[in-house]
């Protein structure tokens, strides 16, 4: 006799291995900002990133990152400073992430440590020139937005919600645009 | 401690501290460093109107979105308890450069004179804060990531096409400002 309750239970499993999957594959096609953990995070959990984020947004502050001015100084080459920022940021990234693979340093939670490689699509050109005038014009890209609403600049909000749209916009219309 | 606090911080603090973020995130969950994604999963909670881009599992997710807030905390803090009362020094040509167009004032991190509530209702002021928002917000996400995504994460991992990216955001950058803010600054 067939046991349907484990039957159904199979049945449901594989729908849900299935969705799952699919979940993974939509996440990955920008192979950004994709969490490689597979452990749940409780709110609690969430906490340490509200953290990082809150030195990272004081950082960006006192070292002017979400000045508009310092982005007009850097594409008119008058000024090293956003360059020396990002340089060394690069350089400090470089060498954690060399040691992280290098050592096989794990997570807190005792997790393999992966980093996703990034495939090439034209929208890395495409979408990088659109968002490179954007940037100049507004003076921020997205991390800056949030530290310039923060920092007291109410009217950021509007450029904000502009560019949620604008994220939004671009989801609509995907299949249509070249990659 | 307090006085260095206040000022202003250079390059070699600040570059390396955010360099930093990639290895603390990682060490901390397995977490890739990135910022515009936070868009997408506001996209995806908020208004995913059957669109498949939107369709995901955003609340595993949830971290970057506690990452922005605080990176917004982050901001109301500088500004409560961190801020100097100078003005931030503005490289003296660029400061007559703009004084051509109306931009007078450098005494904030974001330019009175083009990003207020009143001149969001000039032609001036919409195409700077609306339409470049908005090409922030698609070319990000068209870019697959931002400053942080591309030019830290990607760079930091050697990977290839955030490295074209990088360019292309600085190509954008510099046509910008050479060929096309001059214009929309003098609106």
């Amino acid at each position: 006799m067939v046991d349907f309750t484990t039957y159904f239970k199979f049945i449901i499993m594989k729908k849900q291995t299935y969705e799952e999957l699919r979940a993974s594959e939509l996440r990955h096609q920008d192979a950004i900002c994709v969490n490689e953990s597979e452990k749940e995070e409780s709110f609690s959990d969430n906490i340490k990133y509200l953290i990082v984020g809150l030195f990272f947004g004081i950082i960006f502050i006192k070292a002017e990152i979400i000045s508009w001015f310092r982005i007009q100084e850097m594409f008119q080459l008058k000024s090293f400073f956003m360059y020396g920022v990002i340089g060394s940021a690069v350089i400090v990234g470089m060498i954690s992430i060399f040691f992280i693979k290098k050592l096989r340093i794990k997570t807190l939670q005792g997790e393999q440590i992966e980093v996703a490689d990034k495939t090439f699509n034209k929208g890395q050109i495409y979408g990088g020139i659109i968002f490179g005038l954007g940037w100049a014009m507004t003076g921020a890209c997205p991390g800056p937005l949030f530290a310039q609403m923060g920092y007291g600049a109410s009217v950021i909000f509007v450029t904000f919600m502009s560019a949620i749209l604008g994220t939004w916009v671009y989801g609509k219309f995907r299949d249509k645009l070249p990659h | 401690m307090m006085e260095f606090l206040k000022q202003p911080w250079p390059w070699y603090i600040a570059g390396p501290f955010i360099g930093l973020t990639v290895p603390v995130l990682l060490i901390l969950g397995n977490k890739t460093f990135g910022i515009s994604s936070s868009l997408r999963h506001l996209c995806a909670s908020c208004m995913p109107c059957d669109i498949p881009f939107f369709q995901y599992d955003w609340k595993k997710e949830t971290w970057n979105l506690f990452f922005v807030v605080g990176i917004f905390l982050g901001g109301v803090i500088a500004n409560l308890f961190l801020t100097d009362p100078q003005s931030i020094f503005v490289d003296q040509p660029l400061q007559e450069n703009l004084a051509k167009y109306g931009i007078t004032d450098f005494s904030g991190l974001v330019p009175h004179d083009l990003f207020n509530w009143q001149s969001l209702f000039t032609l001036r002021g919409f195409i700077l804060m609306v339409v470049g928002g908005f090409l922030v917000g698609f070319g990000t996400r068209y870019a697959g990531g931002c400053t942080s995504g591309h030019s830290i994460m990607g760079l930091s991992n050697l990977q290839w096409p955030s490295l074209v990216a990088t360019i292309c955001f600085m190509i954008g950058g510099f046509i910008m400002t050479w060929l096309i803010l001059p214009l929309i600054l003098n609106l």
